[in-house]
Formats: structure tokens, sequence, C-alpha cells
């Protein structure tokens, strides 16, 4: 049987969600037999997210221009996609900009108002991605097949949801083991 | 005083007239999940979250504020409840700024549970990230208006068992808040005595003592509970 393709991709996070991927431990080893790894911050270097993905865990909420395009693309080309964390599903401590009521304000505060020696906004067309006006939990704007929250979510909730994943299987988030926020 | 006799989830139920379906499915053994109940003060029927179908009536209404009839066919559990259930959790989750991951409560909060309860992993409704206030003038609390299900369990706890009536609530519709005194800091609130009732009694982490720090907070929820049997049946020791 062909391996199956998994991507994880981060979008605005703090990578606490990747953190606890990697806490999966030697289990790790057990899912590279199963899986391969096609496009990761912490698992590959592929730049370009490929075609015909089976599973990919987003982290992170849409912040930018640059998260705005990665998740199109990988609603696009992937089969089954997970919302992976708290961030992804509810937008979390990234979303507490959104309160400050657009982009402007935010940069403004942190770049002018609090810059030290050489106050200035930052801008690098093309490099710099520019912020979107309010942080989105990832199901506002691509469809989300499976939502695991948590800030992070454990090791072993982790492990509970892809492991019905690679037999086949839906996982039932159900109860405080499978669905707590925060 | 006449007993009323009605079937709750198929359960034969045999209470006294003026208790209300709440009461009466905890005596059946059957759970209703509920939010803005506190066990020792009066009901409101502010979080819809105990709503049940009633046999022969149109729509569905809040056990914890009706009260139970003669012959009554309730149903407490059904897809149609179990669908509204998950949406009234929601709405609370998207219209306030519940960002659990820095909450004082986290782990130890009432609306967590119930998003578990009903099953809600996230929420279909676009968050809508209000502009709201922190009130930090008190001594030793604080409200977080951010976190503020408005429940008013810390308006009836401070009015019917403390009996200083601080809390109120303000405004209406999305503008409603909770307030203290005429709206001043609550710092300033004279009728304040500073008991902690309200803060025991508020099921997230919108009242909080100060200096707890992120998911440090544990609440003592049976307190007015233990002080209403106290004062009416003089049990002291729970």
């Amino acid at each position: 049987m062909a391996k199956i393709k998994l991507a994880t991709i981060w979008l605005c996070g703090c990578s606490g969600c990747h953190m606890s991927f990697l806490d999966l431990d030697e289990w790790l080893l057990e899912l590279a037999e199963k899986v391969d790894v096609v496009y990761s911050p912490v698992a590959s270097d592929v730049k370009e997210y490929p075609e015909d993905v089976d599973v990919c865990l987003v982290e992170g909420g849409v912040a930018n221009e640059e998260n705005l395009e990665l998740i199109r693309i990988a609603r696009e080309r992937t089969k089954f996609l997970i919302s992976f964390g708290d961030c992804a599903v509810t937008a979390n401590v990234p979303a507490l900009r959104n309160m400050l009521g657009g982009a402007e304000p935010v940069l403004k505060r942190c770049y002018l108002e609090l810059g030290d020696a050489n106050p200035q906004l930052p801008n690098f067309p093309g490099i710099v991605p520019e912020l979107l006006d309010r942080v989105r939990p990832v199901h506002e704007l691509v469809h989300v097949d499976l939502f695991m929250p948590g800030c992070p979510p454990p090791a072993d909730r982790i492990q509970a949801t892809i492991e019905p994943l690679l037999r086949g299987e839906k996982p039932v988030m159900e109860g405080r083991e499978m669905i707590k926020f925060g | 005083m006449s007993v009323k006799t009605l079937t709750i989830d198929g359960v034969d139920v045999a209470i006294e007239e003026g208790a209300t379906l709440l009461t009466a499915a905890k005596e059946a053994g059957v759970h209703i999940p509920t939010l803005c109940h506190l066990e020792g003060v009066t009901d409101v029927g502010a979080c819809r979250l105990c709503l049940v179908e009633i046999e022969g009536i149109n729509k569905l209404l809040p056990a914890c504020v009706t009260e139970v009839s003669e012959g009554m066919k309730v149903h407490t559990n059904t897809e149609t409840l179990q669908e509204y259930r998950r949406m009234v959790v929601e709405m609370l989750f998207s219209e306030g700024n519940h960002i659990c991951a820095v909450c004082v409560v986290n782990g130890n909060c009432q609306l967590q549970d119930a998003a578990i309860e009903v099953g809600m992993d996230h929420t279909r409704f676009p968050y809508r990230f209000p502009q709201r206030d922190v009130d930090v003038s008190h001594d030793r609390f604080g409200l977080d208006h951010n976190r503020c299900i408005l429940c008013t369990r810390c308006v009836r706890v401070c009015d019917e068992i403390e009996g200083a009536h601080v809390w109120d609530v303000a405004g209406r519709g999305p503008a409603s808040r909770i307030i203290s005194g005429l709206a001043q800091p609550w710092g300033e609130v004279e009728a304040c005595t500073s008991c902690g009732k309200c803060v025991d009694a508020c099921p997230t982490g919108s009242l909080f003592r100060k200096g707890s720090t992120v998911a440090e907070m544990e609440k003592d929820r049976g307190k007015v509970e233990f002080l209403v049997t106290a004062r009416e049946e003089h049990k002291w020791t729970r």
C-alpha cells in the first residue's frame, strides 16, 4: 500500500502545536513507517506545497497575505484538512489584536509609538507579507474536515486523532480528552 | 400541597406543585445541562442551555423557569435540543472574547465544560471580537467583561445571599454589560463587602481574584449552596 502523504503547515501561531507534535516521541517512528511527510516546517525542507496531499495539519490562524495564500493552496491540494490547535480553530491569542480595530492601529502602536531609535512601518512588498485587518480561524476562509482544539493539543490527543485516520477511519472528537480548548 | 405527575424522558415523576422542570428532572435522575442556574439563588432562564421539549407545546422552554404541570410529557435530549444547545454555546463563544489559553480559570471553567458536554469543537458563527473593558479597581478582585456571558449569577448572589446588591445589568442587546454600583468602578462602590461570593459564583474567568495566573484559579462552586443550607437548615458542615 502506498504511504499516506502527510503535510503540516504553520500559519499565525507560536509553533506550540508543532512542538506538541514532536512530543509524540517514539510514536513518530511508527508514524514514519505509514506516512510520507511531503511538506512541513519541522520535518521537511520542501518550499512548495505539493499536489495530492492526503492529510494536512494546519497550525495557526490566518493573519497575513502569505497565510491566506498558503491555506488556499493547501485546501486545493489536500483531501483531508485538520484545524490543528486553538489558533487554527478559534484564532486564539493572535486574534487579541482584532479588538484593537484593524491592522493599522496595531502596526502604529508597535512600530511607531513604541519604536525606539528609528520608528518606521515595515514595508518590503513581496518580502514582508501585509497584515490582514483581522486574524481569522481557518474554517472561516476554507472548508475544514476536522477540528482538533487545544493550546496546544497534547501529544496523546494528536496521536488519538491521527491513529484512526491511518486506518481510514474518522476519529471521534468527544469528551474532555478530545475537544478541550486552551 | 398538591402533587403533580409527569414524565421526563419516559421516566414517571411525582413532585410538588410549583417545582421547576429542572428540579423534577434532577429528582428523576435525568441530567439537563445548565449555565446560568446556580443552586441556592433564584432562576432567570438567561442562558437557554436547559431548553426542553414538551409535547403539545410548540416552542422550546427553559427547564429552570418552567413549572411542572399535571400529565406533562417532557423530552430533554432530542436531536433538535442537542443541535440548539450546541448553537447556544457556539454563540456564547463567538459573542465575547473567550481566549481560553490566557484565562485564569482555563480547565476549571463551566463554559468550557458546557462546550465539551454539547460536543462543540469549533463555532460556525463568525467571531465578533467586541471591544470591552477590564475593571481592576477593586483591591482584591477584577472584572473582565471580555469573558462575561451575562448569566447574572453574580447579580443574584450579591442581591439574594450577601444582600449588598452591588451588581446589575446595564444596556441592551450587544451593549449589555454587568455594572457595579451606579456604573462606577467596582473599587469605588461602598456597598461592596468584598465577600467574594460573586467571584465564586461566576462560571467563567470574568470575575477573578487578583494575582491568579493562567489556569491557576479554581472557584468554590458549592459555596452559595452551602450558605443557603446553613442558613435555612442550620447545617454548618460540608
